[in-house]
């Protein structure tokens, strides 16, 4: 198996692994974890898929370069969006359970 | 070896994912996810794509890391840190 | 009930993995013929970019309509925070750090400034550019405010609101230019090389900030009892 498919299975696991994390998980902080590991799996896809025959692909490859950039502005204003919240209502978790 | 490489580096990237989401403590799950970030790095060096391995050791690993470990300071989740929520995750003194 | 659900997602999840991964192992290990490769076009049309890196002949030639768009959503990410911030005090002191981040600090960033340099320049011909030079130099920045050598950054000041928008600015203005050229962000093939470094200095320092302010806009107000 070439290394682009290796990563991309690891990708599609990672991906479903952030999925269900972001589903199960509670906890606001929690879930921008698992968002962002949903990313970088989507990323290991769409890089690891171009090159399974082992040549390297820029289009992908500058793709998820600004995916990256634009993945941590997205962590960044969930954060301020989650301290936001957990400043006016002390909760850190929107069903408002226990973690 | 290159394929084995390849299998612990992907072995490694799902059990550091995996560590960030499922252990208890938050202060570990954003170190986990540190990690994580590095291993993306390491990964993409593998696939012949320097540009995002530069980009994600400064970003993914960087400043994520720090954006983190800022917010989890903010929340009164840092470990050591008196919680200032009632809702502190188990585990917590 | 909370139980039942978890196991629900995690039975789902074990499906959603498995099929995903059987379908990539299905794939042929020959490209169809009719499959799109574009690798070849890339390398084809390369001598036309001004640049020889075929990545940054992707981000800012090929595919430049979308790099602007990526920087415009940066630019309102910035904003949204700014507003989520909202009014903080003007001066806020940063904490003394201890000595060995202060000294680390202080050897570091001169180097990582050079490095953010270095990567901008080596953009156009070995793996590098705009988006790798602001990301260092906007850990650079952490750093230096980790350490105690910088304040964390109050609502932005003219100058600072000026540097966060030049590289869209320039963007957008280069893109404006070109526009009587028929389609957008096609360069004329002499002017390409200066045009895109042109671009790329305006992103690295606007991206550079940033990505540096997500972070210095956010932190909290260190330093109040």
């Amino acid at each position: 198996m070439s290394t682009g498919l290796v990563f991309a299975h690891a990708g599609a696991v990672l991906f479903v692994l952030g999925l269900a994390g972001g589903l199960v998980l509670g906890h606001l902080l929690r879930r921008i974890l698992a968002l962002n590991v949903m990313g970088s799996g989507a990323f290991l896809v769409l890089v690891g898929l171009a090159q399974s025959d082992g040549q390297p692909d820029p289009v992908p490859q500058a793709m998820v370069l600004t995916g990256i950039v634009v993945a941590v502005a997205a962590t960044a204003l969930a954060l301020g969006l989650a301290r936001a919240f957990h400043a006016r209502t002390g909760r850190t978790r929107l069903d408002g359970g226990e973690e | 070896m290159p394929e084995l490489l390849d299998g612990l580096l992907a072995a490694a990237l799902l059990g550091s994912a995996w560590a960030s989401l499922a252990t208890r403590d938050l202060t570990r799950a954003v170190v986990m996810f540190i990690v994580f970030g590095l291993l993306m790095a390491l990964a993409w060096a593998r696939l012949q794509a320097p540009d995002i391995a530069i980009a994600e050791a400064a970003i993914g690993a960087g400043l994520t890391g720090a954006l983190l470990l800022d917010a989890l300071g903010a929340l009164g989740l840092r470990r050591g840190a008196a919680p200032r929520d009632e809702g502190g995750p188990r585990g917590e003194p | 009930m909370r139980g039942a659900a978890r196991l629900l997602v995690a039975t789902l999840g074990l499906a959603l993995a498995a099929a995903l991964t059987r379908a990539i192992g299905e794939l042929p290990a020959e490209r169809p013929s009719q499959a799109v490769d574009l690798r070849p076009q890339v390398v084809a049309h390369l001598d036309q970019t001004g640049v020889s890196h075929p990545v940054t002949a992707v981000l800012l030639d090929y595919r430049g309509y979308d790099t602007l768009l990526e920087v415009a959503v940066l630019a309102l990410a910035l904003i949204a925070l700014l507003v989520l911030a909202g009014a903080r005090d003007a001066r806020l002191c940063a904490p003394a750090g201890s000595p060995l981040l202060v000294s680390l600090a202080r050897g570091l960033v001169p180097v990582v400034v050079l490095t953010g340099g270095y990567l901008l320049w080596a953009g156009a011909h070995r793996p590098g550019g705009a988006f790798q030079a602001a990301a260092v130099l906007a850990a650079g920045a952490v750093l230096l405010q980790l350490a105690g050598l910088m304040p964390a950054w109050a609502s932005p000041g003219r100058w600072l609101r000026l540097g966060l928008m030049l590289g869209f600015g320039v963007f957008l203005g280069v893109a404006y230019g070109l526009l009587g050229r028929g389609a957008l962000l096609d360069y004329p093939p002499q002017w390409a090389g200066a045009l895109i470094l042109l671009i790329e200095t305006g992103l690295t320092l606007s991206l550079g900030l940033t990505l540096a302010g997500l972070f210095l806009f956010l932190t909290e107000r260190r330093g109040r009892p």
